[in-house]
Formats: C-alpha cells, structure tokens, sequence
C-alpha cells in the first residue's frame, strides 16, 4: 500500500510536470491565440482587450501560476474558441474515448494474442511464416486506409456495418478493429517470440518430461511468463490511444477526445490542449501503474519495489 | 472564356430561382448534413467558421438580409428604413410580430443591446471591428463605455444608429452575422454558455446539440416570414472525415455533405452523369493569391513582383486542382461588383519574367521561402508555384505549416517573404469589394499580427478607398464601384499579390434535396440556405 | 507456482549448449563470432533480406542513375487533362503522383530520407529505450523508480506539440525529425524491456552470477542484454514501419522534410485519400516501407539464432 501511495504521489508530480512543459511549449509556440479569437478584422486595440482579459499579457511564470491555481481547484478554464468549460468538453467526449480504447485493446489481444501463440507453436512453419507477414503489414499500413477499406468492404458492399457514429455495438466493431489492427501486429509478434523463449526455458523442459499435460504446462507454466511484456504493452497501449485516435475518429466519426485535442492544436485552443494532455497523461500513468502492480500477481518473484 | 461561362451559369441560376422556388416547394422533412470540424459556437456574435455561419444565419436574424441565393440587400427584421441626406444617421423601423424562441416579443431595445454587446471588448467578438463606422465605437473598445453613444431606441419600433464617418457598407454590415439580434434576459441566463443555448429570432431553433457527434435544428412555428422554413428538421452530424460522409450520401444516409466533395473524390463523382447531376456548382466571393512581402527584399522592387506575376501558370495549377477553379487576374473573384471586365492581369511569360528579373538586377535569380497551410491541396499548389518561380530563376524553399503558424508568420514583418493563401484566403464576409481591400491590401492590416501579408501600405490608394466608401448614395453606386475598380487595377499594378485562381463551389445534394441551385451555392449563407432548401414529396 | 528447477549454467548462452542439428561445428563464443557471415549465408530468408536492405540502399545512392526523370519537377505529360494522375504504364513504371511525377522516382529519393528515419532514427530510440529499460530494471531501487517515473513522464509528454514548437523555430530538417523521433520513440521499449529484466533479474542464474561475485556490467551485458535481444529484434523492426510512418506526420506539422522532398511515409500520407481512384500511389510506396522491415526482420531472426544456439530446441 505504501507502494501505491507513493507512485500516486509521484504521478501527481509527474501531471504537474506534464503540466508546466505544455504550458511552455504553448506558449513558446509562434502562433498568437488571441488572434485567432479576435479574427481577421479585429483592430489592435481590441487584440489588446483580448489579451488583457485572458491574462495573456503577463508573464509567463503568473500565466502558468494561474492556471496551475484553477486547475488544484478543479477548474480546467474555458475554451478560447467554442467559450465552453473545458471539463464539460472532455466530459462528453472521454466516456466515447475510453469505450473505443478498451474495445481496440480486447481486439489486440484476442488477434495478436492468438497469432502470437499460433505461430510460436508452429514455429518456422509456412504458418508461422504467413502470420509474419499478416503482422508486418498490420504495423506498416496507414491507419486512414484501413479504416476506409474496411468501412468499404463491411459497411458499403456487405451492409454488416453502419457507415461511421456512435451509439450501438454494430457502431463500435470497425472502428475498434482499425485501432486495433496495428497492435495486433505488434502483439502477436511479442507474444510469439515471448512464448518461444519461455518455452525453451529448462523449467518447461523439466515439466515436459515430468510427463505433465500440455495443456497444463502451457497455461501454468508457459502463458504466465510469456505474458509479463504483453502486460506492459497494454499500459503503454492506453496511452498511445489517448493521444493517437485522431485518424481513427475522423473516419467513423466517432465523438472522442482526439478530435478536440487535433483541432484545438490546429485553432491554439490552449485550454482545451492543456485539458486534453493532462487528461491523457492521467491514463498513461495510472496505465503504467496498473501494469506494475499486474505483473507480481502474475509472476510472484517480481516484488514491487521502488 | 472560362470566366465568363461561370457568370453566365450565375445569371442561369439567379433568373431559374424565382419561378422554380414559387412552385413545387412544401413545408416538412427532415435532412442530413455532415460536417468533419466541430461546432465551435452558434453565437452570433462569436462564431465565424465555415460551418456555423450559415447555422447561425438560421437561428437569428438581424435588420438586414440577403434574397436568398443572391447578394441583393432586402429589409430583415427592420421592415423599412432611412438613410439621411449626410448618409451619417440610419433609421430602422421594426417588424410586427417577430418573436424570440424563448417567445418574447423583439422590441427595439434588443437591437440596441445586441450592438453593444458585440462591441464591446468583453464579449471577444471578432466581428466587432466591422462596426467601427458607428458613433462612440473607439469610447466602447477603450473600455470608456458600456453602450455606443451612436445606437438608440426612440421607441419599441425604432432604431437609430449615427454613423461617425459615411460608410457605404453599412447595410451590408447589418447584414452580418454579427449584427444579429438577441435577447438579453438569456445571454444574462447563460453567461458565456450562451453558445451552446442561443435563444434568436430564426426560422430554425436549436433541439439537440452533442458534442463531436450531432447538433439538430427544429423548425421554428412561429416564424416570422410566412411558410419559412420548409423543412422541419436538420440534423447536422459531425466529426467525419468529408470523404466518408460522400460515401454516406451516395448510400442514402447523407444529404448534403458540407465540407463539399473531397479533392480525392472530385473527377470520380464529375465523371460520373448520375453523380455530376446532383452536384451545384457556383461561384464563391474567394480569389486564392500568393502574397510577397514588400517590405522584404527582393519584393521590395516592383519589377521582381510583376516578374513573378508573369512567372506563374495559373492554368497549370487550375488543372491541378481538377479544374475546380478560374484563373485570377485581379484581387476581386468575378461575382464581385467592382471587378474590372477590362483589366487584362498580367499574362503568362516565363521568358519575359526572365528578362524583368535580369533588368531588376537579378539575372540569377534569388532564393526566397514560399510559406503554405498544409492540408491538401494547398502543398501541391505550393509545389506547382515552385516549379513555375524556379523556371525563372527564383528558388523557393517551402515552408508547409499549421494554419495558426503560416498566419502569424504572415502578421510578422520580416517572416514570409511569400505566403501562398490558400485554406486561409479571403472569402468575403459581405459582398462589397471594400471587405477586400481593407484588412488585406490596405495600411490597416499592415500592422503586426495582421491580416496584410504583404506589407503593401500605399496612402494613395486609402485614400481613395475612403472617398468610394463615403459614396452612400444608392444612385451613386456605380461611381463608387468604378473607383474601386480603379483602386484594384492600381494595386495590380504595383503588384504585391499574384491573384492566382477563384475556386468554385461545388455543392452536391441527396436525389431527394429540392430548390434553386442557387440556394446550394448561395453567396452569403456558406455553405447552402437551410431556410429555403426543401425535400421533394416521398 | 512456475516450476524452477533449472539449473542456472544451464539456461544462459555457453559452449555447454550445442546448436541443434549440429549444424555448427564450432565450439566457442568467438570462433561462432568469427563464422557467423558464413553461416548466415545458408539461410536463404536471411540472404533475401540482405539483398532487399542493399537494393534500398543502392535505390537510394544511385536514384540520380536509375531514373531520367527529377523526383521534384511536375510533368505536362503526367496528368491527365483534368488532372489525374497516371497509372503505371511504360513510361511511368509505377505511375505518377498528383503533380504528374514519377512515382518510381519519387520513391527512390524518397529512400534516402525513410532509410535514415527507419535505421538511424529508429536505431537510436532502440538502444537508448534498451539502455533504460535494461539499467532501470536490473538495478531497481532509486535509480530503477527514477528512470521509470522519467519514462512514464515522456510518454504522456505532447510530442505533437513539441513537433510544432520545433518546426517553427528551426529550419525544417531531415535530422529534426530524426531527433524527435529518437527522443520520443525510446519510450515504449523501455517499459517493455524494464519489465523483461525485472523478470530476468530475479532468475536463479543471474542470482547465481551475483553470489559468484560477478560485476554488475558483466552480469548486465553477458547475460540480461542477450536475453532481451528477441524483443529488440521484435521491437526494432516494427518500429521501421511505425517511425517511416511517423515521419510524414511530424514533416506535415513542419518539421521534418519539405515538399517537393520525397519519402516514403510522406508519399502515402499525401495520398491516402486518393487510395481508391489512384491505389499505387499508397500501395507501391506501402509495399516499400512493408519489404524494408520483413528484410530486417528476416536478417534480425537470423542473427539472434546464431547468436543464440539455445533458441533452437
């Protein structure tokens, strides 16, 4: 418990951290905000009412110390472009997010778990050589492209699917398989050279001749050692989907938080870029953290230290 | 030869739209709009996308308006008005029996309240410098104000607005979005919410309004123009990649895909008869123009900016682009009143380019940078102009970026010696050559952070900008529009731009989708007028 | 309950433990060391992929050499009238892109910048996440938790905005965008490989080594480094297609390579929405990026099964 404690205390430190380097990048960045708020026709007199009124005329170190201020009391600021409450945003787009992430992580593991373990049992195999294959091309093609061949092949022509939205499961299956696609790859190709090393392992030969089931074996013995990197993948998974849905969302149009992060950047949206990092920078820790304290109940000789 | 063919159609459409809208149209139905960004806001005072401005000309109303599919003027919410003789004092005179969605009754007083709140700098309006022409703007944006001495209401019925200069736009400007009435009692409710909540006066109200997802209008019953809207509801879905949304209308979910047809998808869907007749094509008050940076060398010299005048095939480049263009020659697109018939632009000639360059004093040309936003096509037209100033000896490096950056590069004085503009350029917010000319060729936007990329600051010709905006007198127009049209030409002529195309509009509609064409490629409400489109009977 | 009865010698590379088959008749690590192209040259997926890397590679030098044409100058001839672009035929092997070039070409010159994205930028992220992930969790402790927290907070760190920061300061680069993809890619494989040498680290072997009183960096790169060389075989080669890809992302934000510069990934990106009317513009440069980390990989499994006699049982 003390160990929890104190890793929750370290990522507290770690958003804080997170926190203070957007807020400097954002605003090193050369793209004025308040001219993006005052369009093209505003005279420089009202630019500097704008500017005045946001704060975004004092120094960095007060501007950041604001924020940091409102945001200890929960307060996310509002909007510069939409003027809405950057919580009640994300609000209303995390629960589509989060839904959308677990289902492309269910789709990675059930395939690339599968066609891990498939190929590394027939290893060298022509088998093992066409689920190779599968996975290289998994990782190398351009998620924009399988999304729209998908939405072609199963929405268009064979009606199984809707064409993109939100709301019922037939909505979520596309989408989640595009995201999780790519993982796929990358799982089934850890999983597969996992379990060939834990296999050759003397404990598993000794099992092996002890005359115990395969079957035993693999799930006992095999699996629970095979598995500790895939663990470790699921947390950075949960990060990569944070921030890397953007494609995928636009081409279902599905209503999560990567659409808002990618226009705020495009619009200098800088409560709604804040919001969104911190928000995604919460699940990669608590993802990590999670994944941590997984990995001694699978494998008890890894004690939790730090 | 292009040009004109596209004024014909314009004319084509302007003159089928009134007997076709007179016959077949009926109230009901319900259609689907699809969008790829979000609703940012549907305050009027504050929304200025290409997706909620036509939203929000339906929501609300201001004291003028537009026929529909034309950029003639006609009475809005004022159901009359007068201009005095020194063109300095406009009176309106309200309608009977508008009511707001919230159903109190429009008084003049919220015409007063709606200018103020627009003006004043605590609401963040980017339209609010469009009211400059108007009594005690300076005290308000100073903050020495709450109100605009210059707006009253002498009673319920009446409006009168004291201009401090005559300005020849302000009815156009009435006509804005951001000069649409509200009510005060639910600005007060909502607070700065009041973009997610608007209460007008439009045919249609907001019902539902999802983030990322969906916003639905409904029709508004107790509208004030008699039989508007036609249709009952509109439900505008958001968040979906423009070509995916094509792929929605063509199986029957999509009605109207508002991000018009995807580059990718264009020649497909023209190629196609079935297809290419359910798209509306029109033109758009957008010229697309490179800007050079006076103020920059080598762009400092006049010759080396006529040169690349001369340089660039813009016929090349609307092949690109798929045809989905005419070349430019002058800063004003062809629909615009003030464009010169007469003014022959500068013509293709890379040899001659090479010579002026030579005179110039760079037989060898130079290197430059060329800055570009960098969503397609607008890199591949960069390259395209690349290609053209190399062949002349100028070597462009290109600098493809964020639209936020290629923006605040240009408002810098010494960044981007060239910046190509499409995806940011001009498309005029009311139809009147002066809202080209200020903020983008004149000495106002040439100050840091604005809108004026070339730097091209030339006294004279403010001048004379200023004196065709005096002209208020509506039998003077064409005086006025001939001295505009002498102010381009003399801009061509110290050349700080190279207008390289118009882009057209190209609107596709579901089978089911009827009216005029001219309401899906209509001038003012971008992208089509939601209040006179209708669905043909099942 | 893992069953552990190994004995540690046993379970770690050593002239104990013959390759199967017999296949090598050398008996010690160095004289293995020695041998080893020869000994590569009898597979026959290893030897393909070693002619694929060089064939990139040479694509790559002697592009100005295999192909007439410029990979930056637009051709009348390669649009159709209305602007399409031309699909593979005798003059345009591979056709032509949107602005009527070569693809063939565009994809040669294109190798030289994903050639030094997916090698050296991806290399370098490999062994710097390697190092971390390996020290963090062999050492644990204070230094463990620190390298860990640090990593934890560069994978929620904005690289996208960092990407944009960049790209207005400097002047766009080649080597940029190399960087910021060596200094954000690192991450993931530290997590993973910090959670491999926690497992290895407790095993009876290494424990062994230490009561043996062998030193930390012999213990670290004789026999935890080995065994982690599957996942960076694993790790490093997906991660050609992923950072190739990456790339076009971070040049579109600006501060990678510039247009008319070609690469593969930027290839793609440019194009993705045309893969319907016009698919060779994404598959033929798709198929590039997909060939070049097959190669590695065919040459990466090689090696480790050298390397690594005890693999094959």
């Amino acid at each position: 418990m003390a160990y929890i404690a104190k890793r929750l205390l370290f990522s507290a430190l770690i958003l804080v951290g997170v926190s203070f380097i957007t807020f400097a990048l954002l605003y090193l960045l050369p793209a004025d905000p308040v001219r993006q708020i005052a369009g093209r026709s505003a005279t420089a007199q009202t630019v500097e009412n704008i500017r005045h009124q946001l704060g975004l005329d004092q120094p960095f170190f007060v501007q950041y110390a604001r924020y940091f201020w409102s945001l200890v009391q929960g307060d996310l600021g509002r909007s510069y472009v939409q003027r809405a409450e950057v919580s009640s945003l994300i609000a209303a787009r995390l629960p589509a997010s989060l839904l959308l992430m677990a289902a492309g992580i269910v789709v990675e593991l059930v395939f690339g778990l599968t066609l891990g373990i498939v190929a590394a049992l027939r290893r060298g195999t022509a088998t093992d050589q066409a689920l190779m294959i599968t996975s290289f091309t998994a990782v190398s093609a351009p998620q924009f492209v399988v999304g729209l061949l998908l939405l072609y092949v199963f929405a268009v022509e064979l009606g199984w699917f809707p064409i993109g939205g939100y709301g019922t499961f037939a909505h979520l299956v596309l989408p989640a398989v595009t995201l999780g696609v790519l993982g796929m790859g990358w799982y089934s190709r850890m999983m597969r050279s996992s379990m060939i090393e834990v296999l050759r392992q003397d404990y598993i030969r000794t099992a092996r001749a002890k005359g115990l089931p395969r079957l035993t074996i693999f799930v006992r013995h095999a699996m629970p050692n095979a598995i500790l990197p895939i663990i470790a993948m699921i947390g950075i998974d949960i990060g990569l989907f944070m921030s890397g849905i953007v494609v995928v969302e636009s081409v279902f149009g599905w209503p999560g938080i990567g659409q808002l992060a990618w226009q705020a950047i495009q619009r200098v949206d800088i409560p709604i870029i804040m919001g969104v990092t911190l928000v995604s920078a919460c699940a990669i820790v608590l993802g990590n953290l999670l994944a941590d304290l997984v990995t001694p109940l699978i494998d008890p000789r890894i004690k939790l230290r730090d | 030869m292009l040009k004109r063919t596209l004024q014909a159609a314009l004319i084509v459409g302007v003159a089928l739209a009134v007997p076709m809208g007179a016959m077949a149209q009926q109230q009901g139905g319900s259609i689907v709009i699809t969008y790829k960004d979000d609703v940012a806001t549907l305050d009027p005072a504050i929304g200025y996308d290409w997706q909620n401005w036509s939203m929000i000309k339906s929501l609300f109303d201001g004291l003028m308006d537009y026929e529909p599919g034309t950029t003639e003027l006609r009475p809005g919410l004022a159901e009359s008005y007068e201009i005095s003789d020194d063109g300095l004092t406009y009176t309106f005179h309200l309608r009977d029996g508008v009511t707001f969605h919230n159903g109190r009754g429009l008084v003049a007083g919220d015409v007063v309240y709606s200018l103020n709140r627009v003006t004043n700098p605590v609401t963040q309006s980017p339209g609010a410098g469009f009211f400059d022409s108007i009594e005690g703007f300076e005290a308000i944006t100073a903050g020495d104000a709450d109100a605009l001495s210059g707006v009253s209401a002498p009673d319920d019925k009446t409006v009168v607005i004291k201009l401090n200069r005559p300005d020849a736009t302000f009815l156009h400007k009435m006509a804005l979005n951001f000069a649409s009435v509200v009510p005060e009692e639910a600005v007060a409710e909502s607070g700065a919410d009041f973009g997610r909540e608007p209460v007008g006066t439009g045919a249609f109200k907001l019902e539902e309004w999802r983030s990322g997802l969906r916003v639905v209008f409904t029709r508004n019953e107790d509208y004030w123009r008699e039989g508007l809207p036609y249709l009952d509801q509109i439900v505008f879905e958001i968040g979906m990649e423009p070509i995916v949304a094509l792929l929605r209308l063509q199986n029957g979910e999509v009605d109207i895909p508002g991000d018009q047809i995807p580059p990718a998808k264009f020649l497909e869907v023209m190629g196609n008869p079935e297809t290419a007749s359910r798209v509306v094509e029109g033109g758009q008050l957008h010229t697309g123009y490179i800007t050079m940076n006076v103020e920059m060398a080598p762009f400092d010299n006049v010759d080396v900016r006529r040169a690349v005048n001369m340089a660039i095939n813009k016929d090349r480049i609307t092949q690109i682009i798929n045809g989905r263009g005419v070349p430019a020659n002058q800063p004003l697109p062809p629909s615009m009143p003030g464009y010169s018939q007469t003014y022959e632009g500068y013509a293709y000639d890379p040899a001659a380019a090479i010579d002026l360059l030579a005179e110039a004093g760079f037989p060898d040309g130079f290197e430059t940078e060329l800055y570009v936003m960098n969503t397609d096509p607008q890199p591949r037209i960069a390259q395209a102009i690349q290609n053209d100033l190399a062949k002349i000896g100028i070597k462009a490096d290109i600098k493809s970026l964020a639209q936020a950056n290629v923006i605040a590069a240009g408002g810098e004085k010494d960044q981007a010696p060239m910046i190509w503009s499409g995806g940011m350029a001009w498309i005029a917010d009311f139809p009147d050559p002066s809202n080209f000319y200020a903020p983008i060729l004149g000495c106002a936007g040439a100050v840091p952070g604005g809108w004026n990329w070339s730097w091209y600051c030339n006294e004279e010709l403010d001048a004379l900008a200023t004196k065709a905006d005096s002209i208020t007198d509506p039998a003077a127009q064409e005086e006025r529009m001939k001295l505009w049209e002498e102010i381009y030409v003399k801009v061509m002529d110290d050349a700080p731009w190279v207008p390289v195309f118009n882009e057209n509009r190209y609107t596709m509609k579901s089978e089911r989708m009827d009216g005029a064409d001219n309401l899906y490629v209509d001038p003012v409400h971008i992208p089509i007028n939601y209040d006179y489109v209708y669905v043909k009977p099942e | 309950m893992v069953n552990r009865n190994a004995s540690p010698a046993a379970t770690h590379p050593g002239p104990a433990d013959p390759p199967a088959g017999g296949a090598d008749p050398a008996g010690s690590g160095e004289e293995r060391r020695r041998s080893l192209p020869a000994r590569l040259a009898r597979r026959p997926l290893a030897i393909l992929g070693i002619l694929v890397i060089l064939a990139c590679v040479a694509g790559a030098v002697f592009a100005p050499v295999l192909t007439s044409y410029e990979p930056d100058v637009p051709l009348f001839e390669g649009l159709t009238l209305t602007g399409a672009p031309l699909p593979p035929d005798a003059d345009f092997p591979l056709g032509t892109d949107l602005l009527g070039r070569d693809l063939l070409t565009r994809i040669l010159y294109g190798a030289r910048t994903s050639l030094i994205i997916g090698i050296a930028a991806n290399g370098t992220a490999l062994v710097i996440g390697t190092l971390i992930g390996a020290v963090a969790g062999f050492f644990g402790g204070f230094i463990g938790s620190a390298l860990m927290r640090f990593t934890d907070l560069m994978m929620a760190f904005p690289a996208l905005l960092l990407a944009i920061c960049l790209a207005a300061i400097f002047q766009p680069s080649l080597w940029i965008v190399a960087m910021v993809i060596a200094l954000v890619n690192w991450v993931q494989a530290a997590r993973v490989l910090y959670t491999e040498t926690r497992a290895l680290s407790q095993r009876e072997f290494i424990e062994a080594e230490r009561a043996m009183g062998a030193g930390t960096a012999r213990i670290l790169l004789r026999h935890i480094v080995p065994h982690l060389v599957p996942t960076i075989i694993v790790w490093g080669t997906l991660g050609i297609s992923t950072t190739v890809l990456l790339e076009a992302t971070l040049s579109y934000l600006g501060v990678g390579v510039q247009p008319p510069t070609p690469s593969w990934g930027n290839i793609i990106f440019e194009n993705q929405t045309y893969f319907q009317s016009a698919p060779w513009l994404v598959f033929f440069p798709g198929a590039a990026i997909l060939a070049l980390a097959l190669a590695f990989n065919f040459v990466g499994d090689a090696l480790r099964d050298e390397l690594d006699p005890t693999q094959r049982d």
